[in-house]
């Protein structure tokens, strides 16, 4: 039982988390992001797939260019998951531990 | 510091045990409770290990008797709090590069106890997919997803 993503690493990467980041702080076309990585538009554009891939970014088009940002809905979902998880854990630790069983 | 931090889950519950018994369960009893699909060997566990120090490990052992990690302890303070490093990454796998926390603690009410828990850094998972995007199942879980997120999405 998985929250995965065929990204794996999309995040764990630091240069895919380093462009995930500045576009946290806002939109951006691809030229802009690639200006301030130290690596070249191309690595970026292919960095921007990987991440849109895994549902974290998605972009839109202004006039011929392309502007990435935040896709909300990526991290949100993972979070409700966590969070129905925790909660059916927590029952059965709950039931576990006011049960007259051993349970130690 | 990076602006996307979706908020710590975070749950309260109370239980009707006694501080020591609660914090014995959930610890040295986790393969009493710890729900059987959610296991991270081909098979169902037999047991789940948290070693009571800090730095001691956290795994699940199968009946055969093989060992998977699911993380560490990064603090041992029984009975009233134990911190562990949650180490599946969004594929399910341990990673020794991959820490979240998971901060429980343990705090007497009367003849009862409240459990409180704190699954933080959970901004390292990254993404999801669309296996988890049908497990949500509807619409509507997506809506609550985005509001849940929405205090900590940046201004567009």
């Amino acid at each position: 039982m998985t929250y995965a993503s065929n990204a794996l690493a999309a995040l764990a990467d630091p240069t895919r988390r380093l462009i995930f980041e500045r576009l946290a702080k806002g939109p951006q076309p691809v030229t802009a992001l690639a200006k301030k990585l130290p690596v070249s538009r191309p690595a970026v554009s292919q960095h921007l797939k990987v991440l849109k891939d895994a549902g974290l970014v998605t972009d839109r088009a202004e006039g011929t260019r392309r502007i990435y940002h935040i896709d909300a809905a990526g991290l949100g979902a993972l979070r409700q998951w966590l969070d129905r998880f925790w909660d059916a854990s927590l029952d059965s630790f709950k039931a576990a531990a006011e049960s007259d069983d051993d349970g130690a | 510091m990076n602006q996307i931090e979706p908020a710590p889950i975070r749950k309260s519950i109370l239980v009707n045990a006694p501080q020591e018994r609660a914090f014995q369960v959930f610890t040295a009893g986790m393969g009493g409770w710890w729900r059987p699909e959610h296991h991270i060997a081909k098979t169902p566990f037999a047991d789940v290990v948290v070693e009571p120090r800090t730095g001691g490990r956290w795994f699940e052992r199968d009946k055969d008797g093989t060992e998977c990690e699911w993380g560490k302890v990064l603090a041992w303070d029984a009975p009233r709090r134990v911190v562990l490093a949650w180490q599946l990454n969004a594929e399910w796998k341990y990673d020794p590069d991959f820490i979240t926390e998971l901060e429980i603690r343990f705090t007497t009410e009367g003849s009862a106890t409240r459990v409180e828990l704190e699954h933080r850094d959970i901004e390292k998972f990254g993404a999801t997919s669309a296996a988890v995007r049908a497990a949500l199942d509807s619409t509507e879980g997506w809506e609550r997803a985005l509001a849940v997120f929405a205090n900590a999405a940046p201004k567009a």
